[in-house]
């Protein structure tokens, strides 16, 4: 019991250590734009009075950081009235600031695009599971065999296809030649589907390999000679007793993909025009250089990532009874 | 080696001849532009068809492998070195040293999705070359020193390291002429891999407008272009598309043969 609390705070010690980076470099990396943020949005044109009002409301016109070091002033000290500061207690309160562009809060503008990305990441996690869990495990039961090879072959396409190959051309055949979907948009619940399979092509190969090596492995253990003994059909001893064990070391690639299908949503909401965190963070952050919201964005995403990653470590280690008693 | 690697190195060759034979090879000026003759479909004076500036799409995939592989070589060169030294140097000293950069530093890394992490600096620090290959070479260090630490505590233990310390030999020399030489096999594999990875971030980057700006002839800036007209004219999609395909399938096919043949457990499978 003492071993267990020691390492579930050494994890969540390390998870809060990993959330201050994230956060200080999300808060720092905004000292390296080129230029002023306030040059950037109001143009070249904009008075020394415009400039200053932006800086003011938006709270630019103070210290970076707790100290800093330029070459006309050298090292100085700011003390703990500064931006970083003031980042992290906005955090607390629930406060990403305000956008440069549109002045309305960040959060706001991030909660209304949220759902629609853990949605379409959601989807393509079914997809995924879908393709892979049959052809995974025909694979691992017909070793070396013709569905072996050609599973083999699709698993090594969907990791090698990039997204931005994939989606466009699901989109010709799917939604130019067949006209079976609209290429592009978030309104109608079919929507969905191209991005979900587009985004879930790489997992589902990723996943197709996996449960093929693990099903392959179980099948040689001794309890699986001895369920064959005892008489239960070939089927009842895949998927009551191979699965359940060859599932384990699945959960957690899931887990860990949960946040890599966050981080790839953003490419795939480029491609299909989902109204998602990614288009929100590449249109309205990067493309406008409102670097307020792009720094929302980044840390939302990453958080979630990192988030995910711990709840899968945590989930992981309940389910398998080796790791649990060890 | 099986025999998709064998298809992978038969690839990757090809695609290397033509990035160095690219001004050779090219059959027209990549940034001419022809605007009477836009979206050509392929044939005999257009091998893969024109662009919508009317460019030559072949000549630009061409010179595209370039860049690609411009790109990978630089990131898998400097990230792996650092990777190494840094791996090396947590596996080698151990203790704290090994807590602070093994127990914290890599965890950040492996804690933030790469991709993510180089939209972030690219978007911050703004695009070009050079950036892009800063982005890709601070998300890509800690697989090779993950590696090398792991290369390091093995072979650190067998009894020619501990006879080369008996002997005197500074800790230098053990780690460069002793445990170096011995973990350069999973390093290899780690680094086709990587080159894979490197060139699909690159066309990832370029595809969201954030790699190399246009008019250079990235194969991901080629996609961002085609993706407007590509139900009417798939062409300009296609090829650019099978480019990073099959490269990246390539270098992925070189890794997993690599490590297939390196590991004798896997082998005999």
């Amino acid at each position: 019991m003492k071993y267990k609390l020691l390492s579930f705070a050494r994890q969540m010690a390390l998870t809060l250590l990993v959330i201050w980076t994230v956060v200080s470099l999300v808060t720092l990396l905004i000292e390296f734009v080129p230029g002023t943020p306030a040059t950037t949005i109001l143009g070249e044109t904009a008075t020394a009075e415009q400039i200053a009002n932006f800086n003011a409301k938006h709270g630019l016109d103070r210290p970076a950081f707790f100290f800093s070091i330029s070459s006309e002033n050298g090292f100085s000290w700011n003390g703990v009235d500064n931006r970083y500061v003031d980042y992290w207690l906005g955090l607390f309160k629930g406060d990403l600031g305000r956008s440069f562009r549109t002045d309305r809060p960040v959060l706001d503008m991030i909660l209304e695009r949220y759902p629609a990305t853990i949605k379409l990441a959601l989807a393509s996690m079914l997809v995924a599971i879908g393709i892979a869990l049959p052809l995974g495990v025909l694979a691992g039961t017909n070793k070396n065999g013709i569905i072996d090879n050609f599973a083999s072959f699709i698993a090594l396409m969907g990791i090698s296809l990039p997204t931005f190959v994939i989606g466009p051309f699901l989109v010709y055949i799917f939604a130019v030649q067949l006209e079976w979907f609209r290429p592009t948009g978030s309104l109608y619940p079919e929507d969905i589907i191209l991005p979900a399979f587009t985004l879930g092509a790489a997992l589902s190969a990723i996943l197709t390999r996996m449960i093929r090596s693990s099903v392959i492995e179980e099948l040689g253990e001794d309890y699986v000679r001895t369920a064959r003994a005892k008489g239960l059909s070939e089927r009842t001893v895949i998927y009551k007793h191979v699965l359940k064990n060859g599932l384990i070391p699945v959960v957690t690639i899931l887990g860990l993909q949960l946040g890599v299908l966050l981080a790839g949503s953003i490419i795939t909401e480029k491609i299909f025009s989902w109204q998602g965190l990614g288009l929100l963070l590449l249109e309205d952050g990067i493309a406008k250089r409102d670097y307020r919201l792009v720094q929302g964005c980044v840390l939302v995403i990453s958080l979630t990532y990192i988030v995910a990653n711990s709840l899968t470590d945590f989930v992981y280690k309940r389910l398998d009874p080796r790791i649990r008693l060890s | 080696m099986n025999r998709l690697s064998y298809i992978g190195i038969a690839i990757a060759l090809i695609v290397i001849l033509l990035a160095v034979f690219a001004p050779l090879v090219a059959t027209h000026d990549v940034e001419f532009q022809n605007l009477a003759n836009r979206f050509a479909s392929p044939s005999a004076e257009h091998w893969f068809g024109t662009d919508s500036l009317g460019r030559d799409v072949f000549s630009r995939a061409v010179f595209g492998a370039r860049i690609s592989l411009e790109v990978g070589i630089s990131v898998v060169t400097v990230s792996g070195i650092i990777g190494i030294l840094i791996g090396a140097v947590a596996g080698f000293y151990g203790g704290w040293v090994d807590k602070i950069l093994s127990g914290y530093l890599f965890n950040v890394f492996l804690a933030f999705p790469g991709l993510l992490l180089a939209i972030a600096l690219v978007a911050f620090l703004g695009a070009g070359l050079g950036k892009l290959i800063l982005a890709l070479c601070i998300i890509g260090w800690v697989g090779y020193a993950r590696v090398m630490r792991g290369q390091v505590l093995k072979v650190r233990e067998y009894d020619f390291v501990q006879a080369a310390k008996a002997l005197g030999a500074s800790n230098m020399r053990i780690l460069f002429t002793h445990i170096l030489p011995n973990s350069i096999q999973p390093l290899i594999v780690q680094a086709s891999l990587g080159m894979a990875g490197s060139v699909l971030s690159e066309a990832s980057l370029s595809f969201l407008g954030l790699g190399i700006p246009p008019p250079a002839p990235s194969w991901g800036t080629m996609i961002e272009e085609a993706r407007n007209y590509f139900s009417v004219y798939p062409h300009t999609l296609f090829f650019p598309g099978i480019a990073i395909a099959l490269t990246v399938l390539a270098f992925n096919f070189i890794g997993d043969g690599l490590r297939e043949y390196l590991d004798p457990k896997q082998r005999t499978r």
